[in-house]
């Protein structure tokens, strides 16, 4: 089962850099194995992170089958306002998960 | 007894080195004035050194180990919670000096792999024609920021039976009840795959009956482990609601730690622990880095017919301290390598090919008094890696009189190997 980890910072102050991360759980199976049958294991990856700040996107990755499972993001951006990160996080087979946390800015 | 001499035979030894690598019979060494060192006395070190004197008798075998007593680990586990006493863990190299063998109580300093010689801790040296570091690890005071030596005194590693496990037992029997005991556990490889699970199974046993209000708090480097359903199934049949996991995809990975606030932090959380036991990234004791013998992961690279180090010539490389493979680091693994190391140095010394070693490991688990379980496996090398060939692991729906009966196999695996080894 997917479940999003994340870590804002819950106060900061104007003008300071904070560091984001976030951590999803996702078996990001390549779609390059094969089962002993010889079956291809199908493709089942996240493609793409997100994250927002007040409506406002300010981080965005591509994901490929090379990166390896429960993908894990650090980044960091300049605290302005109080407000509210969300996360998204979207894949193969239908994948998407949500997630958010506010930061009060001082 | 040191021998500091110089090495007249030098070149004489190099030429028959260099044959008894291409195979070829070599009469001098079946004459037996060969010498062979093995720098490090754990398992697999003071296995090696024994049977390299059963196999041939007229070898020169040094043991050179600075400590006067052996501390086991196998079972220290159960030092930290009282169920044991450090006496029942110890023990001497009188056994192996009366096989024949010279123990010399120095620390290694400097390896010349080239002029074959050891410097030793107070300046003598030693020649040898074969070597084998049996170092076992060290711990890694640089890889976990807050966790240095300093640190490891508030923050028991406890991953070298000795002073280590006494101060963490210390820590436990002082906590106050209602308090959260943390370990936080590598990412792998390390010594004892399976210990900081038993840890902490023992560890909820002691709380269990004396601070029945306290936890058990695993941050982990690592999704899966070894026995992962066998131990899972006794936390939650012996200890429920007391031991909690949180695996690295839960964000388990420690990635420093405060040794003045006792806090542990990951990626995404901080926890206060009453006692913390933070195990650290390990890599292969330092004489093998001194020698040239560990590549950049820390570890060392080995041929597994022989031992032989990938990386420097003459020198074998046994026990934790090398890359094994699916073989786990652990003393019954050590102390076969041990026994292999020394049938492929007496082959390769006497003309022979070293035999493709067989090797057979067992690691038994106490997660409470009269209730373990267990894991073997056979080992050999394919694809120049050694590889389980086969292996079985106790059943996870099996009763407890089986359980009672792995918690006798255990004690008698323990005396079994180390009167082997030491007695």
């Amino acid at each position: 089962m997917a479940s999003a980890l994340i870590n804002v910072p819950a106060k900061a102050k104007r003008g300071d850099i904070i560091e984001i991360k976030t951590l999803m759980s996702h078996i990001m199976e390549t779609g390059y194995r094969h089962t002993a049958s010889g079956e291809v294991v199908p493709r089942d990856i996240i493609t793409s992170f997100t994250c927002r700040f007040n409506g406002n996107e300010i981080f965005r990755a591509d994901l490929f089958p090379a990166v390896a499972a429960n993908p894990f993001f650090s980044f960091f951006t300049t605290a302005t306002e109080s407000g509210k990160f969300e996360f998204e996080w979207i894949g193969d087979k239908g994948f998407s998960e949500t997630a958010s946390a506010s930061i009060s800015v001082e | 007894m040191v021998a500091t001499r110089r090495m007249t035979r030098r070149d004489v030894a190099r030429g028959i080195a260099a044959s008894a690598a291409a195979a070829l019979p070599c009469p001098s060494f079946a004459q037996g004035t060969a010498r062979v060192a093995v720098i490090g006395g754990g398992f697999g070190g003071a296995s090696c050194a024994r049977a390299l004197r059963q196999l041939d008798a007229k070898l020169q075998v040094s043991l050179i180990e600075p400590n006067q007593t052996f501390t086991a680990c196998p079972f220290s586990n159960e030092v930290i919670v009282g169920m044991r006493e450090m006496p029942a863990q110890q023990f001497t190299y009188h056994k192996i000096a009366a096989a024949g063998v010279t123990v010399i109580p120095q620390a290694a300093a400097e390896i010349d792999p080239q002029a074959r010689t050891i410097v030793l801790a107070d300046g003598n040296s030693l020649a040898y024609d074969g070597l084998v570091l049996s170092p076992g690890i060290d711990l890694r005071f640089d890889a976990l920021p807050g966790y240095d030596e300093a640190a490891s005194i508030k923050m028991p590693h406890a991953w070298k039976a000795g002073e280590q496990t006494m101060l963490l037992r210390k820590q436990i029997e002082g906590m106050e009840d209602g308090g959260t005991v943390v370990i936080a556990v590598p990412a792998a490889p390390l010594r004892c795959p399976p210990a900081p699970y038993e840890r902490a199974c023992l560890i909820a046993h002691y709380l269990k009956t004396r601070k029945p209000r306290s936890k058990v708090l695993i941050l982990d480097a690592k999704d899966g482990f070894s026995q992962q359903k066998l131990f899972e199934a006794a936390w939650k049949e012996l200890y429920p609601g007391m031991i909690e996991r949180i695996s690295l995809s839960q964000g388990g990975r420690v990635t420093s730690v405060d040794p003045a606030t006792s806090t542990i932090i990951t990626d995404f959380g901080n926890y206060t622990a009453q006692v913390a036991s933070v195990i650290p990234p390990q890599k292969a004791g330092r004489i093998a880095e001194i020698a040239g013998a560990a590549d950049n992961t820390g570890w060392c690279p080995i041929d597994p017919v022989s031992f032989a180090s990938k990386l420097v010539p003459n020198i074998h490389v046994i026990g934790d301290a090398c890359i094994a493979g699916q073989i786990p680091k652990a003393a019954s693994a050590a102390s076969a390598q041990g026994k292999a190391c020394a049938a492929a140095i007496v082959a390769m010394m006497s003309g022979r090919t070293p035999q493709t070693p067989r090797l057979s490991g067992a690691c038994y688990n106490t997660v409470a008094p009269g209730y373990a379980f267990s894991l073997s496996g056979v080992y050999q090398p394919k694809e120049g890696q050694f590889a389980e060939v086969e292996g079985a692991t106790s059943r996870v729906d099996a009763p407890r009189e089986v359980r009672q009966r792995e918690a006798d196999g255990a004690e008698k695996w323990f005396k079994a190997i180390t009167e082997e080894t030491f007695g």
